[in-house]
């Protein structure tokens, strides 16, 4: 599977159009990564634990988006955009869509 | 005026320790961010959506970098007196910085995993996360995420 954020595979062309694929996930922190946030809020740098977890979300909401966009029986994902909201105060929703296609 | 001091002095302290220990974490980042811009530097990173010659192109794939930055307690107070005056925040404004060169510095190094050598069609997002609640923890971090599609040239 073929996943980029152009509006064409470079080096392919695109064959036939599937549709909108999307995937998302609603992740929620942990007290302890809380606790060790607000401390970081006094001696700042990098809060590596909200950095994983959001990196996983993202992986996670891209490869729902892959399982639809296969489902469809596509070889390839373009112009992938991402999206995140605040769903309430400790809860963020991580939603990644584009357009499955197939191209040779 | 004793117990308003005795009052005042925690505040003190954290602010010292925030600017102090801060300040030292800040440059520190700053120090490793300029070597890895530098270590990447022949890399081709670019915000044009099109690939130029794209028959060359061995692979093309998604790559992705993210940072979390959270401020200092230094940084909080100082803006907290910056929305009472108005102006520019500067000590925000390195905080955001940090966290998108951060970020695309992740995304070139996972380009660099995958064999790349360019990244098109470069994207940013922001967004801050407000860790902890309520007047004793005024802080937020802020989130910078960057995407691209990274290419590898097939060799000639």
């Amino acid at each position: 599977m073929i996943v980029v954020n152009t509006e064409m595979v470079p080096g392919y062309t695109i064959r036939e159009v599937k549709g909108l694929v999307q995937g998302n996930t609603i992740r929620a922190k942990h007290m302890g990564r809380d606790i060790a946030a607000s401390f970081k809020n006094l001696i700042g740098g990098e809060l590596k634990g909200y950095t994983e977890l959001l990196t996983e979300a993202r992986r996670q909401a891209l490869e729902r988006m892959i399982a639809q966009a296969e489902q469809l029986e596509a070889n390839a994902v373009v112009n992938v955009r991402f999206t995140t909201s605040a769903v309430t105060q400790g809860a963020a929703e991580l939603y990644a869509y584009g357009t499955a296609v197939v191209v040779e | 005026m004793l117990q308003l001091f005795l009052q005042l002095f925690p505040i003190l302290i954290l602010i010292a320790l925030g600017f102090g220990i801060g300040s030292l974490r800040e440059w520190r980042h700053l120090q490793s961010l300029s070597r890895r811009e530098r270590q990447y530097s022949d890399m081709i990173v670019r915000n044009v959506k099109q690939v130029p010659n794209p028959e060359s192109v061995e692979q093309a794939g998604l790559v992705s970098g993210e940072a979390v930055i959270a401020t200092d307690y230094f940084k909080s107070f100082a803006a907290g007196l910056r929305n009472i005056v108005g102006g520019e925040v500067k000590t925000y404004e390195t905080l955001m910085a940090r966290a998108r060169r951060e970020a695309i510095a992740r995304m070139m190094e996972h380009a660099r995993q995958i064999g790349a050598s360019e990244v098109w069609n470069v994207r940013l997002e922001t967004s801050n996360i407000r860790s902890g609640s309520g007047r004793r923890n005024p802080g937020v971090s802020v989130e910078a995420f960057a995407f691209g599609t990274a290419v590898v040239r097939k060799q000639s």
